[in-house]
């Protein structure tokens, strides 16, 4: 049988895919919003893998949640690229420096 | 093994895999397949968690419309991929380093000693005609329904929020202007015409 430490792992190794990717990516916000994406799925794998072992549906109920904050956060990402495109005309990380962080 | 490992082990190669394939892939419009491919596995994953539901979901929502619309974009906005990983190797010592020292330390804290099946046992899968759907409605129409609301409304938000952002040229946008149509009379919009009709005095 599967444990539920095998669940937690390979979520935590996907979380950690995901944060590698928004270190290591400094060519396009589409990339570091796709890695975003990975991370809530990896934390969605979190709830489901809990509220099976321990037989509580409110972790599915939560996860419902996420996903709908996760696709209203990509309609916005998006509109704010596209944005950034039609006024920089790159979307790269190395031109989104108009606030000098 | 029994087949439920296999099953597990065969989902989370390829769930890792596309992953790092789409983190390390050069083309943005590559990354969202990979990106695709691992979501179908996470769903299978999520399918051997008995949340059929959700899994169907994030195959419906996700690769459906989210792959969608980021495939839409990338082919919309015509990225230059000569600029593309210009500074990729800067970060990606550190990256790695962070990233593995991170899954090892969850490695320890989440192993089998406090997580495994001798802790928390599995629970027994459920019969045929278990329906995933009807215990998740019954929980969201009742206990969640308030969240669920403000979870449409949430969606309202990001709708009038994108098309705000995008929407572009105000000159061409049509609006009302209400305290014209308020103060209309009728004389202005209604015209009286007095039509004389021949007068053909035969069947009187």
């Amino acid at each position: 049988m599967i444990s539920l430490s095998d669940y937690l792992i390979l979520s935590a190794i996907i979380f950690c895919i995901g944060l590698v990717g928004i270190f290591v990516n400094r060519t396009n916000i589409i990339t570091l919003l796709m890695c975003v994406e990975l991370i809530l799925v990896a934390v969605n794998t979190n709830f489901i893998a809990f509220s099976y072992f321990l037989g509580n549906e409110a972790g599915q109920i939560f996860v419902f949640f996420i996903l709908t904050v996760a696709a209203a956060e990509v309609a916005i990402g998006l509109a704010i690229l596209t944005l950034l495109f039609r006024n920089k005309g790159s979307i790269s990380v190395d031109v989104t420096n108009s606030l000098r962080g | 093994m029994t087949f439920d490992q296999i099953l597990f082990y065969v989902f989370s190669f390829w769930f890792i895999a596309s992953s790092l394939a789409m983190i390390f892939s050069r083309n943005a419009a590559k990354a969202v397949l990979f990106l695709i491919l691992s979501f179908f596995s996470a769903a299978s994953i999520w399918i051997l968690l008995e949340a059929e539901f959700l899994a169907i979901t994030l195959i419906l929502v996700y690769v459906g419309a989210v792959m969608v619309l980021f495939l839409f974009v990338i082919k919309m906005l015509n990225i230059d991929k000569s600029t593309l990983r210009a500074k990729f190797a800067g970060y990606l010592p550190l990256g790695l380093v962070v990233a593995i020292i991170i899954v090892a330390e969850m490695a320890l804290v989440l192993g089998s000693n406090q997580f495994g099946l001798e802790v928390i046992a599995a629970p027994a899968r459920h019969a045929a005609d278990y329906s995933n759907i009807t215990v998740l409605a019954m929980q969201l129409y009742t206990d969640y329904v308030y969240p669920f609301e403000l979870a449409a409304v949430l969606l309202l938000i990001a709708i009038i929020a994108a098309i705000t952002l995008v929407h572009k040229n105000e000159g061409n946008r049509k609006s009302q202007n209400i305290s014209e149509q308020v103060s209309v009379k009728a004389k202005d919009r209604v015209r009286l015409v007095s039509i004389v009709t021949p007068d053909k005095g035969g069947k009187s």
